[in-house]
């Protein structure tokens, strides 16, 4: 699946989007896979209850199942208006 | 209607032109949020925006609005990218046959854009570059709707 990161996300992981391999079944699980793969992942998801998070562009919870999703993003709270 | 974009426009323009193009109505209410300056040195702004859920955000908002107040229409118009001192950020109006509709869902569209569209704001300043950070007063005046 495609994964997308934004603002402060994005400048901590380093890039834009990247495609990620994963069997991981919810968001909670795919952000534990991705802290174990590099030290930058684990700085950017470190403390999750500062980031949101949206399946194919609908904002849900951690808890939200991946199955049949083709994009993740993950940003911190939206600061527009 | 809806518009996100890079380029500067003319709120009070925009504003004539939204006006014109509704009819019956008695009462139009708008918001035009400007870029700050601070003390010690003019401010620059950049605005991130997830394209795609950024127009869907909007017009879920706007479509919510709708349903909610007797409303002629809707304008957002909402930039992104680089922007200086002084020039708009974004712009909301409504145009009603009341003046309480269009007061309250402008203050409706205003609450909703600052926390559930996909924009986020890095304020450039003399000492630096920050990411603007969320309020909890932001996702409270959620709450009151």
């Amino acid at each position: 699946m495609q994964v997308l990161y934004f603002s402060w996300v994005r400048e901590r992981i380093g890039v834009p989007r990247e495609e990620v391999q994963t069997n991981a079944v919810t968001v909670a699980d795919l952000v534990s896979e991705l802290r174990e793969r590099e030290e930058r992942y684990n700085v950017a998801f470190a403390d999750v209850s500062a980031l949101r998070v949206a399946l194919d562009q609908e904002l849900v919870d951690f808890d939200a199942p991946l199955f049949g999703v083709n994009e993740v993003a993950f940003f911190p709270p939206m600061t527009g208006g | 209607m809806i518009r996100v974009q890079s380029m500067p426009f003319d709120s009070g323009g925009e504003l004539n032109t939204f006006s014109s193009g509704v009819a019956g109505v008695g009462a139009i209410v708008s918001f035009t949020g400007v870029v700050r300056d601070v003390e010690g040195g003019l401010s620059n702004m950049i605005i991130e925006h997830y394209p795609g859920m950024t127009e869907k955000a909007l017009e879920a908002i706007r479509s919510e609005a709708m349903q909610r107040w007797d409303l002629a229409d809707i304008l957002i118009v909402h930039r992104t990218g680089l922007l200086e001192a002084h020039e708009s950020i974004m712009m909301v109006a409504t145009a009603s046959k009341h003046r309480k509709d269009a007061f309250e869902a402008a203050e409706f569209l205003m609450d909703y854009l600052k926390s559930r569209a996909p924009f986020w704001k890095k304020e450039i300043t003399l000492d630096g570059a920050d990411w603007v950070a969320s309020k909890s007063e932001d996702e409270d005046a959620l709450s009151r709707w």
